[in-house]
Parts: structure tokens; C-alpha cells; sequence
């Protein structure tokens, strides 16, 4: 059984990655599981300095999901290179790095440094992080805004870039499209749906950047649509998310087109989860006898 | 450095020892590592509410096979654990977090004060403190609403226990502070839990005292591990994570000291 999967050129021994900003540079979630089984680490954003996120409350539990407006809070790329990517290196895992910004010259600024290291195998360009007010999602919204950064961010990025696209926007195929014509290596998507949750009792917002964004196994439908659009609107391949906490869900993502997966909010309530969706993905490969993963990408019939 | 585990224990026993107050055993190999003021991520079995509630450890069995937890049903997800029996099954995740220095107590006289449901950690931190101070030393000052206290009988078996109420129906009437003011207690130390403004004047009166405080604080959580950068608290120094001033309170807490934190405005 051959569970690789093979996005811009890379290899990755199973297609199951961790979505960032919700397994920080893996270091926390080393004490649960064995980071040498995941296809890949998508660490949490980093940006060229620090940014202190968001004020508190920042995240808040919806049915079947949750809402979060941390702010991309992250030590800046300097203090990452020290710290994270040595700690990551000891493992036999990819590393893909979350990259954001407020401005075009940040993210640039982000790519060339990252450029430098080798054990970086791919970079995801996050325009699509709802809880910040300047750059991120300003970049993510518009099929032309959306262009302009995928240049750029190209043509300084040593590493292939994989564009991390908002579901909140009215035509994934477009955006999608748009990012591939620009020069996108690959994307991913779902980040999260826009939200907001009111205490009543209180009379307040349950988050205090009042919107946050959902995620959790109540968006995973969503998620499958959009992927299953995108994955019919370009070429390139697609690392799917939204909503995973079993095989089950990550194998839809897969019928539906995507070439990998990430597990995102399920790490936070089974910290597990990502390592029993590899074994899970296997066991399906077996009962089915699908011989590689390659057969099963948007192999969704009808 | 001990490892965190995510398990399914066995809940031993539980009862309701105030109004919407439950006492619960959970026999758990967690309690084995446990330290006064670390807590437990509890998991609701119920799908809809999915993020753990944090919960701090009230006391660990001798045998060191047990933890027991004092905690309010304040929505779904600790109504779901309120209903749990003996028996029964319950999903957790420790143990988690700092926990309160003992070693800074030894041969100190100390406050230990606990507001509601902040009273619950004091139990342990009374009795490990036993261990390095004297038990008259150990001044334990709890406030509740009213008369229906909880806890207190524990309370007094590890140190001398001044009760408050808000309604002045037992103890002094007030707060925690007011018995501080009172009796003219005095201390070398603090150890504190509970609500915000009470760690805010507890906060300010070890500075005037010039005496150290240890406060252990609580926020929305989504992973309990560090890796979500959801509990933050603003800090005097720049934190070691994200070199922001935000330090990570299930991880780099929940307890702090007094000064490190920037609280209550």
C-alpha cells in the first residue's frame, strides 16, 4: 500500500498534516504524538516581527465547532528560525511554514528569509486569516488583490507556495483560479468561516474581536464543497481542511480532490487525531484494496 | 518534565455540596504527577460542545490513584459532567499548567485566599503546604455569597480558616479582603484564586505589603497544551513564546506572580 501523495514535486509519506495556528510548531503536541507519522507540520503563522495578537476573550465554543480570533499572535521569523525549525528538523516530517503579513513587503520579507532554509519544503501563504484587520484576508477577498500577492510572494519564494484561500468569498473556483494563474504551486482551503456568538446574559460578544472564525466538524460540509469546486477549477493540487476528526472525513477531502489533508480545531479536543487519521486512511486502503492514494484524489463519483 | 496524557478515567464518586457546586473522585493514573493548581481539561461526551473546560485539581488521594475536582455547573458542558455517576466514564486531559510554588512557603506565614470557586485549589496548596511551614502559618481565607459554604471542613484540617460571605450570613461580611482588614491578619506571602476583582485588590495590597503574591488566573481555552495562543495574559516582561508580553495561561500559568501580570487595568 503506497499512501504518498505528491504535491509541487514533494513527497509526503501520508497525506496528513496539522492546519496551522492550531498545532503552534508542533513542539506541544510532541508530547501526544509522534510527529514522524504526519505527512507534514503546517506551523502557525509567522510573520517578519512579532505580532501580540488579539485582546482575550479570543476563542469561544459554538455548536459543533468554535470561533477563534487569536490575531496570528507569533514570535516574527526571526525568533522562528532560531527556535521552531531546528525543533522541527529532528523529526522525519515536512515542514511547511505559514507566512503572513500586513503588506505585500512582509510577506516578501517572510519568503526570502525562509528562502535561506533548505528543510523548509513548502511555503503557505496565509490570506485568509479573518481576525486581522490589515493585510491577511484584505489580500484573500478579491480575485485581483489575490493575484497581485501570489506574484510577488512567487517570485521571491525559493520554496513552492501553496495559497491558503478564505471561504468567505462568493466564487471559490474563481479565487482559486485567479491564485493558479498567478503562479500558485498548490492551495489550501478551508481557513475559517466568519462567525460571531453573543452572550445574551451578558449582552456582550462572546469573542472580543467580536467576529472570529468558526471552525470544527460543523463546517466540514462547506469544506468538502469548496475543495470539490476548487479541485474542479485548476490543476494544481489541493490540501483540503475544514472540520476533519476521522479518517472518514479526511477520505471525503480526498474523493472530493484533495491531495492531502490537514487536521485542525480536532487536535484541540483529541489530541490524537491526527495519527489515527493516518492509521484510519490506511485501514480504508485495505478494506477497499486501493493499492495507492493517488486513486482515491477526487476519485467522487457521479 | 512529565508527560500529558488525554485518558478516559473512571469517576468514583460525586455529590452536590452547594447549590450547583459538585464534588467529584475521578481515579486516574493523572493523579500520580498532580501539583496544587494544576488543572484538568474535562471533555464533554455531548458532539455540540466540543473544547475542553478547564478545571482545577481540589486534592489528590494519598494514594496518589485519585483527583478530585470542585467545580460550578455554569453551562452545557459542566451540566453534562454534573449528571456523571460513579462508574461512570469521564474524558480528560493532565495535568496541566505551572501550579503553585510551595517551596516559596517554607517557614513563611502565608494567606491562601480563594474566592468561590477559586476556593477549590486552596485544598491542595493547604496541604502540601504543611510540608514546608507550619500549620498556624498556613491562614486560609475563602468568601463565598452566603451561608452556603463548601470545602471548609477540609479547609480546617490544614490550616486556620477565615470565612467571609457577601451577605455577612457566616464569617465576616464582605470579602476576603475585608477579613484581611478585620482581624489584622498578616502574611509573607499569598497564594490567591478566584474572580478578577478580588485578584486585582489582592494584587495591589501585596505591593503595598511589599510581599509576594501568587495568583492563579483562568480564561477561555481551546487546547489546554500552549499551541492555540487563546488564554493569554499580558505580562511586565516579554514572554519566551511569542516575545510579545503575552504569556500562555495554561502553560506559562495558571499561575503567576502578581507583578509579572498586567491585570485589571
Amino acid at each position: 500500500m503506497n499512501t504518498q501523495t505528491i504535491i509541487a514535486g514533494i513527497t509526503f509519506k501520508n497525506p496528513v498534516m496539522t492546519a496551522s495556528g492550531t498545532f503552534g510548531s508542533g513542539m506541544e503536541y510532541s508530547e501526544f504524538v509522534d510527529l514522524n507519522q504526519l505527512g507534514a507540520v503546517v506551523t502557525k503563522g509567522v510573520a517578519n516581527v512579532p505580532w501580540p495578537g488579539n485582546p482575550t476573550p479570543r476563542v469561544a465554543e459554538v455548536y459543533g465547532g468554535m470561533l477563534n480570533a487569536i490575531g496570528l499572535q507569533n514570535p516574527g521569523i526571526d525568533v522562528f528560525m532560531e527556535r521552531d525549525i531546528p525543533f522541527l528538523k529532528q523529526y522525519n516530517t515536512k515542514i511547511i511554514v505559514n507566512v503572513c503579513g500586513k503588506t505585500v513587503e512582509d510577506y516578501v520579507e517572510v519568503v526570502e528569509k525562509l528562502g535561506d532554509e533548505p528543510a523548509v519544503s513548502m511555503l503557505e501563504i496565509n490570506v485568509s486569516c479573518p481576525n486581522v484587520k490589515e493585510g491577511a484576508i484584505a489580500f484573500g477577498q478579491k480575485a485581483d488583490a489575490l493575484s497581485h500577492i501570489t506574484k510577488e510572494v512567487k517570485k521571491h519564494a525559493k520554496q513552492p507556495i501553496i495559497m491558503k484561500l478564505s471561504p468567505n468569498v462568493t466564487d471559490i473556483g474563481e479565487m482559486a483560479k485567479a491564485a493558479e494563474a498567478a503562479g500558485a504551486d498548490a492551495l489550501s482551503l478551508i481557513n475559517t468561516l466568519t462567525g460571531m456568538k453573543i452572550d445574551i446574559h451578558r449582552r456582550k460578544f462572546a469573542i472580543a474581536n467580536k467576529t472570529g472564525g468558526m471552525s470544527g466538524p460543523a463546517i466540514k460540509p462547506i469544506a468538502v464543497r469548496m475543495v470539490y469546486q476548487a479541485a474542479h477549477a485548476v490543476q494544481i493540487p489541493i490540501i483540503g481542511m475544514g472540520g476533519i476528526a476521522t479518517a472518514e472525513d479526511a477520505i471525503e477531502f480526498i474523493l472530493a480532490g484533495a491531495s492531502a489533508v490537514s487536521v485542525g480545531a480536532m487536535n484541540f479536543v483529541n489530541p490524537y487525531t491526527t495519527v489515527e487519521v493516518v492509521k484510519g486512511i490506511e485501514a480504508y486502503m485495505e478494506q477497499y484494496h486501493v493499492e495507492k492514494l493517488a486513486d482515491l484524489i477526487g476519485a467522487v463519483e457521479g | 518534565m512529565t508527560m500529558k496524557q488525554k485518558q478516559t478515567a473512571t469517576v468514583i464518586f460525586q455529590q452536590e455540596i452547594a447549590p450547583a457546586i459538585y464534588d467529584m473522585w475521578i481515579g486516574t493514573s493523572l493523579a500520580q504527577n498532580a501539583l496544587p493548581g494544576q488543572f484538568l481539561c474535562v471533555y464533554p461526551k455531548d458532539r455540540s460542545t466540543l473544547l475542553p473546560r478547564p478545571i482545577s485539581i481540589c486534592e489528590v488521594r494519598e494514594d496518589k490513584a485519585a483527583l478530585r475536582i470542585v467545580y460550578r455547573v455554569a453551562g452545557q458542558g459542566t451540566k453534562e459532567f454534573s449528571h456523571y455517576q460513579a462508574e461512570d466514564t469521564i474524558d480528560i486531559m493532565g495535568t496541566l499548567g505551572n501550579g503553585f510554588p510551595v517551596e516559596a512557603a517554607a517557614g513563611k506565614k502565608v494567606f491562601l485566599m480563594g474566592g468561590g470557586i477559586g476556593i477549590p485549589p486552596m485544598l491542595q496548596l493547604a496541604k502540601a503546604l504543611n510540608a514546608v511551614t507550619d500549620r498556624e502559618n498556613i491562614q486560609v481565607i475563602v468568601g463565598y455569597r452566603d451561608s452556603l459554604t463548601f470545602l471548609q471542613e477540609d479547609l480546617v484540617r490544614y490550616g486556620q480558616v477565615y470565612i467571609a460571605t457577601e451577605d455577612g450570613s457566616t464569617g465576616t461580611k464582605g470579602n476576603v479582603m475585608n477579613v484581611i482588614e478585620e482581624r489584622g491578619l498578616k502574611a509573607d506571602l499569598i497564594y490567591a484564586c478566584g474572580p478578577m476583582p478580588m485578584l486585582c485588590a489582592i494584587k495591589r495590597y501585596a505591593a503595598q505589603a511589599n510581599i509576594p503574591a501568587y495568583i492563579s488566573l483562568e480564561e477561555h481555552m481551546a487546547c489546554g497544551v500552549g499551541a492555540c495562543l487563546g488564554c493569554v495574559v499580558k505580562t511586565r516582561d516579554m514572554d519566551h513564546h511569542s516575545h510579545v508580553h503575552n504569556a500562555r495561561i495554561c502553560t506559562e500559568g495558571p499561575v503567576f506572580e502578581a507583578g509579572e501580570v498586567e491585570i485589571g487595568g
